[in-house]
Formats: C-alpha cells, structure tokens, sequence
C-alpha cells in the first residue's frame, strides 16, 4: 500500500502536539477504532517477554486509562515535550513505520529533564482520507522509569 | 550528630526522626546492619534459571549478587566481584555461561564460585606471576547462602542468619507458598527509580491506610476499598506484613457512608473495559489484594490476578530502585496469562493503582529533609502495643519495621515496644 509520506508527517506531529498540549480526548480521535497502543521496556521486548508497562489491547482500555488520568490518577506536575523523528516506512501489511522519539518533562520551577527515549512501531490505517494509528508498539529504551510514567509517551 | 537509641521521640516507634532517611551515615551502617545482616533478601526465581549456566545478576542492598544454576542443578549466588581486584566479574544482566571470566584480568571462576584459573599464574620463563604459595581455594568468589520456597530463591551475607523459614514465619511463609504453589513463569520486568529513601517505600507497602486515600483508582472504579474485609498481619517479630482483604466482602452502601468525609468520589464511574479490575479466583480463598512485605526489601504483590515480586534496590541515601518482576503460571491458558497482562496496567511504573507511590514518596523525602529533628506520625489502629488487625485503617505494620529496624542498627531504646 502506498501512503502520501506528507500524511504519515502530519499524524505523527498532531500526535506530539496534542499530548504536550494534554488534549488526551483529541489524541485519543488519532486512534482508529479497533486499536491496541502498548509500551514495552525494551529489555523485556528483547528477551521476547510480553508485559509492558501500558497494554491496552481494545480502545476502550486506552479510554479508560485517559479516564482514569483525569479523574483519579494523581502524578508529579509536569509538562511533556516529544521530539519525533523522521518516521521510516518498514513494510510488510498495511502501512508500517517505525520512528524515534524522546520526551522531555518540564517541572512547575521549569527544569528540564530526558524522561523516555524509545522508538514507536506503528501500524496505520487509511479510512477515508483519514490515517489513523491501529497499532502503536512503544519500545521504551528508558525502561528505568524516573519517578513514574503517567501521560502517554 | 552520630544516630543512637537517644535518637527515638517515642518508645512504641509511633514517631520516626526525619534523620533516618537523610542521614549518609545511617544509611552506610543500612548497608552493612541491616543488608548485609541476618536477614533473607529475595534474589530472583528458579524459572529465570532453568539450564545449567544460566545467570542473572540482582543485587542485596548495594551489594551486586549473581546467582546461577551449577551444572548439578543447584542454586548459587555470590557476590559479583572478582577476588583480585574487586572488579565485577559479570557485566551481563542475565545469560548462559560455563564460567564467570572477570574482563580487567581475567580471573575464571566456575559456576560454584571456585577460582579455577589465573593468566600468567606461574609467569613468563618463570618470571613474574604469583608466589606458589598464592591459595586459589581461598579466593572464590564470596558466597551467598541461599534457599528457596516454591522456586522464589532468597539469599543472605550473613552466616549466622536463622533459616528462611524461621526468619519470614508461618503466616509469611503460607503467603509465600500460596503465591508459589504452581510453577511460574515470567511475563517481564519493569523498574522505576523513585529519588527518596528506600524506606519511605518499605513503609509505603506496609501502610494499609493510604491505598485507597492516595490510589483513588481503587475507589473511584470499585476495585478495592476500606471498608472490605480485611487486615494486616505480622511474623511474631512484627518485621515482615501482609496487608489483605477480601473480594466482594462489603457493600456500596456502606462504602459510600464510610468515605463520605474523604474527598473521594466513589463507585462513580465504571470502565469501559471491567476486566481490567475483574477478579477471577483462582484459589480456594478469596483473597483479591495481598501484599507481603518481606523485611528489608522483598515485596510480594497479588492485586487481583496480576502477580509481582517487587525489589527495593538503595541507590544512595537518596535514591532507590523498584525492580519488578510480572509473573503468572507455567500451566496458565493463553487467555489467562492475556487477563494478568490485562490487569498489569494496575501496577509498576505507569500502574493505575501504583504510579501515585513515586510521587507521594518523592514528596515526603523532599519536605522532611530540611527538618531532621522532627518527625513523622504512625498512630492509625492505636499507639503502644504492635499487634495485628482485622481492619484496614491502620498503619501499625509500619512501627513494627521500625521495631525491627532499630535493633538490627543497635539503636533500640530501653524499654522499647516491639
């Protein structure tokens, strides 16, 4: 399948975008309907072992968790930063890309800090016009996760 | 100020000096007392080594640990450090190896320890080497005692330490045996460096009255609440807890009355997906929450069916690390083992009735720093005597760590209640 790399550019922005923005709700209309979105320290996803440290494998999980973000969860203020690299197209079915990425986290006194580093394996769905993220694999180089991990990556 | 029995406001521990978790010198006294001293540290699980030559590396406070399989099936650990120049002699976390090779020297150590070989023992021509009277038999790697229960391996530093059964005790030892009475297998890891004290954690695992007040997830979508069934439980030296409570063992109604002075929402809302919190028993109890706090560092948690053994690793007096490792059964139907990674996002780092510890930890160390001489409170279930309770609105397990904590420093006061 082909795919307008120009599309492939502007989801992956608007999905930076919207979580430094904390507009979880429109992050979670990138997602098509079926949809699983993942993290995996990569030691475990190296040793082939399956638990993450976020698994949703239903939309409705990944609802419930922004759910649970905003109405239960309590976690260090902070504002996020993701810096996505330039997505590489990797085949096999559908449209697969793979992609760096780092988020920096900001405290209320504003120091900076690298808190996650990883590379993102999406599978992405185009219905129409729209592309949209089916399947987000988040391989976690950081897996010593500084304090905790609250907002998505 | 040198810490010493002087150092405790109240004899029954229900007030603990902000000192104790800033303090550098009482926490390299930790390192040796209370890490290196009688107790069993949990190290890692028979599962992760089931060949000859596996190896992981672990740690027992500071101490870097390895322990492996021999080629006899045996356990073994010892500490990772070559015996000639104190360099790590494995790098690696985990693997498979015939012997342990330091990189700096090459010292060759086999899988029970032993020196085996030394690069240029006897020189070159004759010139240079080590003196024949140098004794490899005494140059092993420094050996861990170890033992098992169910395939969970524990070990100890100290010789004289009492066996394992009698350190952890018959309800903690029941907990544990209930926990590892099907063999395992492992689903991952995930690990967490929270910058505190490492024992604003041993206490956070053993405070039964901030779970559902901090971790309003478990109120919030019915998971777990005070008002259940339930309690704490301690070995007779009040050192190690199990913090309980029973499935489906109250009712909405008087959870909403109980918590309708806490600024909680209850039951409110429902999720999308009720898995996520759906219990399935698997046992012949009911239990649905049981943390096992194993002094000093050992944590062995089953919150519905996701099933954890949390390590505290100290990294500095202000730092630590939770080393987690996920597990279910080897004999679990893919559909099980589907719902405990399922129910995972309940715990860890990024858990949705876990994550809050990071941060009320980080906090407490932050604000107590400043202060040493003051102290905090642990009066929830009564002051005075350290016993158990079948409620859930206490933190008594925590004064007896405390107990326990200050003997094995030597600053148990006189008169002290333990």
């Amino acid at each position: 399948m082909t795919v307008d790399r120009a599309l492939i550019h502007d989801l992956l922005a608007e999905y930076g975008a919207l979580l430094d923005a904390a507009r979880y709700e429109e992050w979670l209309g990138l997602f098509a309907g079926e949809c699983r979105y993942s993290i995996v320290p990569r030691d475990n996803h190296e040793r082939g072992m399956p638990a993450g440290l976020i698994f949703c494998d239903s939309r409705a999980m990944l609802e419930d968790r922004i759910m649970a973000l905003r109405e239960a969860n309590k976690y260090n203020i902070h504002s996020d930063r993701h810096l996505i690299g330039l997505p590489r197209l990797t085949g096999g079915d559908g449209i697969a890309i793979e992609a760096p990425f780092a988020v920096f986290q900001t405290d209320q006194e504003g120091a900076s800090h690298l808190f996650a580093t990883g590379i993102y394996r999406d599978r992405l769905t185009m219905a129409a016009g729209c592309l949209t993220i089916r399947d987000k694999l988040i391989i976690l180089d950081t897996f010593a996760v500084p304090t905790l991990l609250a907002t998505p990556l | 100020m040198i810490v010493s029995d002087k150092i405790w406001p109240a004899l029954d521990y229900s007030r603990v000096p902000f000192r104790l978790y800033h303090d550098p010198e009482v926490y390299e006294r930790e390192q040796r007392q209370i890490f290196a001293g009688p107790v069993w540290n949990y190290l890692g699980l028979e599962a992760e080594i089931p060949n000859p030559g596996d190896f992981r590396a672990t740690c027992i406070g500071e101490m870097p640990i390895i322990f492996n399989r021999d080629p006899a099936g045996a356990v073994r650990a010892f500490v990772n450090r070559c015996a000639h120049r104190g360099a790590l002699v494995r790098r690696e976390l985990a693997g498979n190896a015939r012997e342990h090779i330091c990189i700096y020297h090459q010292w060759c150590y086999g899988l029970d320890g032993r020196l085996t070989a030394i690069p240029f023992r006897r020189g070159i021509r004759g010139q240079g080497g080590l003196d024949p009277s140098f004794d490899m038999a005494a140059h092993g790697l420094r050996r861990v005692r170890v033992d098992t229960i169910g395939g969970a391996i524990f070990g100890t530093l100290a010789p004289d330490a009492e066996p394992l059964a009698d350190f952890l005790g018959p309800p903690i030892l029941d907990q544990i045996e209930r926990l590892f009475a099907r063999p395992v297998q492992v689903l991952g890891y995930n690990r967490q460096r929270i910058r505190a004290n490492w024992k604003l954690y041993a206490e956070n695992t053993r405070d039964n009255y901030h779970a559902s007040l901090l971790h309003e997830f478990l109120l919030t979508f019915g998971l777990d609440r005070s008002t259940q069934k339930g309690g704490v439980r301690m070995d007779r030296r009040h050192r190690h807890n199990i913090t309980w409570a029973e499935a489906d063992s109250d009712s909405p109604d008087f959870a909403r009355e109980a918590y309708s002075n806490a600024r909680i929402r209850n039951d409110y809302l429902s999720l999308q997906e009720p898995d996520l919190v759906a219990f399935r028993r698997e046992r012949d109890d009911s239990l649905n929450l049981v943390v096992t706090s194993v002094f000093p560092s050992s944590v062995f948690v089953q919150i519905s069916n996701s099933l954890a053994i949390r390590q505290i690793r100290p990294r500095g007096v202000d730092e630590f690390e939770v080393f987690q490792t996920m597990f279910g059964y080897a004999d679990d139907p893919p559909e099980m083992t589907d719902h405990r990674l399922r129910q995972a996002n309940l715990v860890g780092p990024a858990g949705l009735v876990s994550m809050e510890d990071g941060e009320a930890i980080e906090i407490a160390h932050r604000a107590t720093k400043p202060d040493p001489d003051r102290a905090s409170i642990i009066e929830l279930g009564g002051a005075g005597v350290i016993s158990d309770r079948d409620y859930r609105v206490t933190d008594v397990p925590l004064r007896g760590f405390w107990s326990y904590y200050a003997e094995l420093l030597g600053i148990e006061p006189a008169g002290a209640v333990r």
